[in-house]
């Protein structure tokens, strides 16, 4: 049986330590935000992910959620979950107080969906799209739907979906043919097929919003012609109770690799009653608004599964005895050495463990950067912090799910056949990890954006907010004590702008150079970025064990180390990235199709 | 209703323990302490019977050194109404010296009930709640597993037994030790936590009973050696019961 515990000392090393709590309550609106409170908080999440979410993730894989006559039925233990969690608050942690939430930081939030992706990523499913279409009504809606539906969204009383995804259109949503008409008195009916809406239905609420891409018969074609409507499985009551049912039905659930208790629905939109979110065709705009949040809650759960695993790798790697150590028995008294005496161990668990902690730091610093968008008085600071997330977005989205799923791997293969086998869980987390890189936009496509439209845009003023800072850090850790850290994060990055220029000179020539490239592109700057942190956490580490660091010394020494191991095992990935992308597009667009 | 409950402060139980230097308490280095499981459900049933009956007040208290204070906020964040930590150094083993610091801060204030765990979950002494009574002249009753005072003038309490079950009863004030079986403790709320912030939390000196009872050692229990196979099906059966013989001497 795999066992988690909330990581918290690591958690509030990075929000308290590296990135610092007293930025969130400098913020207006966050005042009350302080140190305690935030511990506070983190406890409550801790214990309701390890003691109610964790215990039925293995059960949620076993048993999946099952569809019967349009009714879905969650695993045994999700319904009481889903209530103990609502209880807790824990859906409008961030949300609107004008509505019933919170108003606590979206940093809170990624530790939040951290904790929930590495006990139950399946549960997490429900409540993260509910906040997801929260966001979309939040910014675009009407007073009249937020009036109707938001407070429910916040409690999680009812549930949320987004529903893109068409049989023939699932990355294009230029090409939906789900149609929404005018139905006279300013609500519209909607027609049409979707297909893998994730929580499309479910026992968990007695009622679901589903927010819908569809076109209205005057729809100028492709992604301009595109609007969101609002359509709730019953509609409200004037009280506000789930009144008469609409018409939207569950067609079907897929059997699929992993996340097996989310249930992933076919819906058939019959004429059912919806309301427009937003302007007519502008609705990949509000949709947008949810896509960005969902995007990094999905890199969230490439980084949350790779953490269980790495937990568990690490405690069967000390107490799993096989062989000796290279270099003599570590352990006479014992028939053969525990595993993490082996190199090749220890280079996989090195390699979990520096992706798990410096893409935390990433995250929490992306996810302090949101708070800045929303709250900080200074405009010219909003945008540059706008900026920032826009640009980090695909990065963290691809790079924590790409390496996510390569870390769950290898916490399987710490296990060896027994990691092969159901009941030990390591598998489950390896299935589990695969469909992040391919949901809220495949890995490729992120690629492309931050290559086609993020590099380019304002002549490159999103990526200075990068370059510029990370330059700084670099040049300022250049002479002290971390000087072959910043050293070798200088080479990643003089990559990184090297491969930027390459794009950016011959992608303008040729856009299949620059489609060629992302992909490599993408993860050299996933690489670089996490450098970036992993500089800044051993300058706050070297401080403390300047100062006496006492009892935590060991915690801080293990930062140092795990620092240079990404700077000199990890990083160096990116000068060979760099080569491929060197060696430019041609063979990949060489042969026709019939030649391959 | 005014009810006390005395909560404490332990390690995480499902931890691998070590002993510390001084060979007399475990190494707390690296530990995750929180409340007490059995003090957990003696909050949660003095929540249950407040909301019930409505109004009322829960004060929290807890002897130690100021880190209880985060316990405290628990409990608060749960939904207790008032904290109390009476500030000592360190828990003294000895129960009967917290049981003395116990009833002097509990004396005047007028409880109609005061609840106490089963027990601590790490020192599993089971001793403080009854001696409080004891010191305060109150009735007591221990691990109850079903509780109801809605009368409010009278405990009527379950107690589990081996096979079978009690109802014991007697006048408010009281003192109750609660098993597990009364409720599940509610994980405090973001809410709750919000709210927590802004209730009282009163410092005082604990006034310490003699300690005379000390732990003089602490030790674990011995490494398991690993296993043996002896052989495959029942040929290695004579083996086995000779080993079972001479070496385990259960035989
Ligand atoms: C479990 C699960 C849950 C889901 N939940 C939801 C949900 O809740 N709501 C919803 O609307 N959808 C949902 N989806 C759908 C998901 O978002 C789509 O599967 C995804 O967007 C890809 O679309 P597709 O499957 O049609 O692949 P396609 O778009 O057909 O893509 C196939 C391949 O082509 C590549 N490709 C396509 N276009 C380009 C391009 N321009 N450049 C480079 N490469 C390209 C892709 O990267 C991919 O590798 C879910 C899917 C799954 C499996």
């Amino acid at each position: 049986m795999p066992a988690y515990r909330a990581p918290l000392d690591d958690i509030r090393f990075v929000l308290h330590d590296v990135l610092g709590t007293e930025q969130l309550r400098a913020l207006p609106g966050y005042e009350e935000v302080t140190p305690d409170l935030v511990d506070t908080v983190l406890d409550g999440m801790a214990q309701v992910c390890e003691e109610v979410l964790f215990p039925l993730n293995q059960v949620g894989d076993q048993v999946g959620s099952t569809v019967a006559d349009g009714v879905v039925t969650t695993p045994p233990g999700f319904k009481e979950a889903y209530a103990t969690f609502c209880e807790a608050g824990f859906p409008g942690l961030s949300c609107d107080p004008a509505y019933g939430g919170q108003g606590l930081p979206l940093t809170l939030r990624a530790v939040l969906d951290e904790m929930v992706c590495s006990t139950n990523l399946s549960f997490g499913m429900f409540p993260g799209l509910t906040y997801g279409a929260y966001e979309a009504l939040h910014a675009y809606g009407s007073d009249e739907l937020k009036d109707a539906y938001l407070a429910k969204l916040v409690s999680g009383e009812w549930a949320g979906t987004m529903c893109l995804t068409e049989p023939h259109a699932g990355t294009d949503l230029g090409i939906i043919t789900t149609k929404a008409v005018p139905a006279g008195d300013g609500a519209y009916h909607v027609t049409g097929s979707k297909i893998f809406i994730t929580a499309g239905e479910h026992d968990l609420t007695p009622n679901i919003v589903h927010l819908v891409l569809a076109k209205l018969p005057d729809a100028p074609p492709g992604t301009k012609g595109i609007s969101l409507l609002l359509v709730p499985k019953y509609l409200p009551t004037e009280d506000g109770r789930p009144g008469t049912r609409n018409g939207v039905t569950c067609v079907g659930v897929e059997h699929k690799m992993g996340i097996k208790a989310s249930p992933t629905c076919q819906l058939q939109f019959d004429n059912a009653k919806g309301w427009l979110v937003g302007e007519p065709h502008k609705g990949l705009r509000a949709m947008f608004i949810m896509m960005n949040g969902a995007r990094l809650n999905v890199g969230m759960q490439g980084l949350g599964l790779s953490v269980t695993s790495y937990q568990n790798a690490l405690q069967y790697a000390k107490d799993r005895l096989q062989m000796r150590a290279l270099k003599g028995a570590a352990r006479p008294d014992q028939p053969a050495d525990p595993i993490i005496v082996h190199p090749d161990v220890r280079r996989g668990l090195m390699t979990m463990k520096s992706f798990n902690e410096g893409a935390r730091a990433l995250a929490y610093h992306v996810g302090m950067e949101m708070d800045v968008i929303l709250h900080h008085p200074d405009p010219a600071r909003r945008q540059e912090a706008e900026d920032l997330v826009a640009l980090l977005t695909p990065v963290v989205k691809a790079f924590f799910t790409d390496v996510g799923f390569e870390s769950a791997n290898i916490g399987l293969q710490t296990y060896g056949g027994h990691g092969y086998i159901r009941e030990y869980g390591m598998e489950q987390y390896v299935r589990d990890s695969r469909i992040a890189q391919i949901y809220e936009g495949t890995n490729g496509v992120q690629a492309m954006d931050l290559v086609g439209r993020k590099l380019p845009a304002e002549m490159g003023r999103l990526l200075r907010r990068f370059f510029q800072p990370t330059h700084e850090l670099i040049e300022r850790e250049s002479q002290g004590d971390l000087k072959d850290l910043a050293e070798a994060l200088g080479q990643g990055f003089r990559r990184l702008q090297q491969g930027t220029q390459l794009i950016l000179a011959k992608g303008m020539r040729d856009p299949n150079e620059a489609g060629a490239a992302a992909s490599e592109y993408l993860r050299i700057f996933g690489l670089v970025a996490v450098g970036a942190m992993w500089l800044r956490m051993a300058r706050v580490a070297q401080d403390k064990l300047a100062a006496g660091a006492g009892p935590k010394e060991a915690f801080y020494r293990s930062k140092v180390v795990t620092a240079k191991f990404w700077m000199t095992r990890i990083l160096p990935q990116a000068h060979g990235l760099m080569a491929s992308i060197a060696a430019g597009g041609e063979t990949i667009m060489a042969l026709e199709p019939d030649a391959f | 209703m005014k009810i006390a409950v005395a909560i404490k402060r332990v390690p995480d139980m499902d931890t691998r323990f070590k002993i510390a230097p001084s060979g007399t308490a475990v190494d707390e280095t690296g530990l995750k302490f929180d409340m007490s499981d059995f003090d957990g459900y003696a909050a949660e049933a003095a929540l249950q019977i407040n909301e019930k009956q409505g109004g009322g007040e829960i004060t929290a208290i807890s002897l130690g050194p100021d880190v209880v204070q985060e316990t405290l906020r628990k409990a608060l964040s749960m939904g207790l109404d008032k904290a109390v930590q009476l500030k000592a150094d360190a828990v003294p083993f000895d129960g009967y010296a917290i049981a003395e610091a116990l009833a002097a801060e509990l004396k005047g204030g007028s409880y109609d009930l005061i609840l106490f765990g089963r027990m601590a979950i790490d020192s599993s002494n089971q001793s403080v709640g009854p001696m409080v009574a004891e010191l305060l002249g109150l009735p007591c009753i221990s691990a109850v597993s079903q509780l109801d005072v809605s009368d409010g003038k009278t405990v009527k309490a379950r107690r589990e037994l081996e096979g079978a079950y009690e109802e014991v009863t007697c006048p408010l004030p009281a003192v109750v030790t609660i098993d597990e079986g009364v409720a599940r403790p509610r994980y405090p709320s973001l809410k709750g936590i919000m709210a927590a912030k802004k209730k009282p939390l009163e410092v005082k000196p604990a006034q310490l009973g003699p300690v005379t009872a000390t732990v003089a050692k602490m030790e674990l229990p011995p490494e398991r050696a690993a296993g043996r196979i002896l052989g495959e099906n029942a040929d290695a059966v004579p083996e086995l019961v000779r080993l079972l013989q001479t070496e385990a001497k259960v035989l």
